[in-house]
């Protein structure tokens, strides 16, 4: 298998990468979920009346974290004292309609939509939406440096809370 | 949960017995959860509590240049909220006084007039009718008594930028309604010498909870050890994030159902408590807005602005809280078991760039339904409204904690039994349905 590079790397690599990260989250294996980030990465939910670009240092988000805050909300899902997530809800995210949308010499700019379900005591919830990642290549692997969801909704209704990773 | 006893130990019949029932000999208050479950309870709350009372529409911030406006609603109504082009502040029924579409539908823009599609009619930023097609089939003084222009909420009034409206044209001034929470107000607004501000973005969001639940979240300084444990957590883990302050305050009852706790916490403020991580920039920067403090206000009155908490109820569905962030929170029923919530973020115009930053970022940490604490808060309420299922059998819940003291603490309940007290004597509402009420 020939080693992947940024200049190479295929929507259906991509597209793997994306698929792996929402299985591992589906199955609540967190920690390894960090190492798909970059050590500079950050995790971005906008609020829903916000420009999907907006800068969470000038506009309310519903989560910005970086590196630090991104383990910090792992370390906290895992714990029993996590009362929204304990016992652990059951998610499902659905990937679809991928697409490389620029590469630039140090970057891929990654889109899809994202179906996220979250069941718990007999409700599900649905959060619907877009992704926006930008992936970088460290010793011939994908890392996430940000991963942006975009939600299409009118606020989090009847969600109330985003309790788990979207 | 015991039904309260007479003195010969026999028990009262529920439907005797008012919604909030206390016992100041024993110390004791307890609310019946009829009021969490009942859609005639919600009824009654809507015609005498939401229907009569001064209720929060938006900031004056949102409203920035003539022509901004904001569709809100609010109590189930749609209102338009807009500076118009003499820069005076309008609220009215967003509703075309022909036949009744909802005229603007938009959440907010700038606009000279809004059109209702339906049939045309123009109306300025005043709610003044400008144009109707087919003018000339109306009579000449057609709206001459202007009941062809967009109906005006029946009071509407501010206090330091945070404006209100009553559907109750004969309630009294909205400052003699405030009571004592206006100096309260005060304290946040004093934090700008400008205008505070609300930072772009809504966080907007329902819970499967009654309303009522989250007024008594909002300022319960009780459940932060157990409900926030992951929260206390991170700020442990986080190199610096905490200052040497330990938990300590007070609750006041503000009157007219308004309550506050005023509390010392470790967490950084950015008006203007320091915490390690801020590093030197931003020590000088927050030594710069604490001097500024002093200058305008005296050492006490800043080092209070500056190093207290508040968490702050405005009857009967206001929440301010100035903690590691400013949040401004609005929620209404939708059924007796569910609410809609609307929280943003205010802060100083004039902050800099750096404390933006920092303030949201502290905002998101705690707050919010992707924060470490709010869902949390959101997972209990819920667990409550599942636990009234069971009020048939167990039907009464305690907030009686700290009567028995002289000086109350910020994480005893006093502040929530001045809401209920004011819900009841709104409501008049019985622990159970009387006779006819079914």
């Amino acid at each position: 298998m020939s080693t992947l590079t940024l200049a190479t790397v295929t929507r259906e690599q991509v597209e793997d990468f994306m698929f792996l990260e929402a299985e591992i989250l589906d199955e609540w294996r967190l920690k390894e979920w960090l190492t798909l980030f970059t050590q500079d990465a950050t995790y971005n939910v906008p609020a829903t009346d916000v420009a999907p670009n907006a800068s969470p240092d000038s506009a309310l988000f519903y989560v910005a974290d970086d590196r630090f805050r991104l383990e910090q909300r792992v370390e906290r899902l895992l714990k029993r004292t996590a009362h929204a997530e304990f016992p652990r809800s059951k998610t499902r995210h659905l990937v679809s309609n991928v697409r490389i949308r620029s590469r630039s010499e140090t970057e891929l700019d990654v889109g899809a939509a994202v179906l996220t379900y979250r069941t718990k005591m007999g409700l599900t919830e649905t959060y619907i939406g877009s992704y926006r990642y930008r992936l970088v290549v460290e010793d011939g692997r994908l890392l996430i440096r940000e991963k942006r969801c975009i939600l299409d909704m009118d606020g989090l209704k009847p969600n109330g809370r985003i309790s788990i990773i979207l | 949960m015991n039904a309260p006893v007479t003195p010969e130990s026999k028990p009262i019949p529920l439907s005797e017995l008012p919604v909030v029932w206390t016992d100041k000999e024993k110390h004791r208050f307890k609310v019946a959860r009829r009021s969490f479950v009942d859609p005639d309870i919600l009824k009654t709350e809507y015609e005498t509590i939401f229907n009569k009372c001064w209720l929060y529409l938006g900031h004056e911030s949102e409203l920035a240049k003539p022509g901004d406006f904001v569709t809100r609603i609010v109590a189930k109504r749609s209102i338009l909220f807009t500076r118009d082009a003499s820069g005076k502040i309008n609220a009215m029924f967003n509703t075309c006084p022909h036949r009744g579409a909802q005229v603007c539908r938009e959440r907010k823009g700038n606009a000279k007039s809004f059109q209702c599609f339906y049939h045309g009619w123009v109306f300025g930023s005043d709610g003044k009718l400008k144009s109707q097609p087919g003018a000339e089939c109306y009579p000449d003084d057609f709206n001459a008594d202007g009941d062809a222009n967009l109906v005006p909420v029946p009071r509407l009034d501010s206090y330091r930028g945070f404006w209100f409206i009553c559907f109750d044209a004969n309630v009294q001034s909205l400052p003699d309604y405030l009571a004592g929470a206006k100096e309260w107000i005060d304290i946040v607004a004093d934090q700008s010498e400008t205008m505070m501000t609300l930072v772009g973005g809504t966080q907007e969001y329902q819970i499967r909870a009654n309303w009522k639940l989250l007024t008594e979240n909002s300022i319960d300084g009780y459940h932060a050890m157990n409900t926030h444990a992951t929260y206390v957590d991170y700020l442990k883990n986080s190199q610096g994030s905490m200052s040497p302050v330990p938990f300590d305050g007070t609750g006041y009852d503000l009157g007219n159902g308004h309550a506050v706790i005023e509390y010392r916490a470790p967490w950084g403020r950015p008006v203007a408590q320091w915490i390690p991580l801020w590093g030197e920039e931003g020590k000088v920067e927050l030594a710069k807005v604490h001097a500024r403090l002093v200058e305008r206000f005296g050492q006490a009155r800043a080092d209070r602005i500056a190093f207290s908490n508040r968490n702050m109820f405005i009857f009967p569905n206001l929440v301010i809280n100035d903690i590691m962030a400013i949040t401004v929170r609005t929620y209404y029923p939708t059924a007796p078991d569910a609410m809609n919530v609307f929280g943003w973020a205010l802060a100083p115009n004039e902050e800099s760039a750096w404390a933006r930053k920092y303030r949201l970022s502290n905002f998101l940490e705690f707050l919010g339904p992707g924060g470490f604490a709010t869902p949390d808060d959101v997972e209990a309420l819920e667990q409550c409204q599942r636990g009234f299922e069971s009020m048939l059998e167990a039907p009464w819940s305690d907030i009686s904690k700290g009567m028995k003291k002289e000086k109350v603490n910020y994480d005893d309940e006093l502040q929530m039994r001045t809401f209920w007290t004011q819900w009841q004597a709104c409501t008049k509402a019985t622990a159970a349905p009387r006779t006819g009420d079914r």
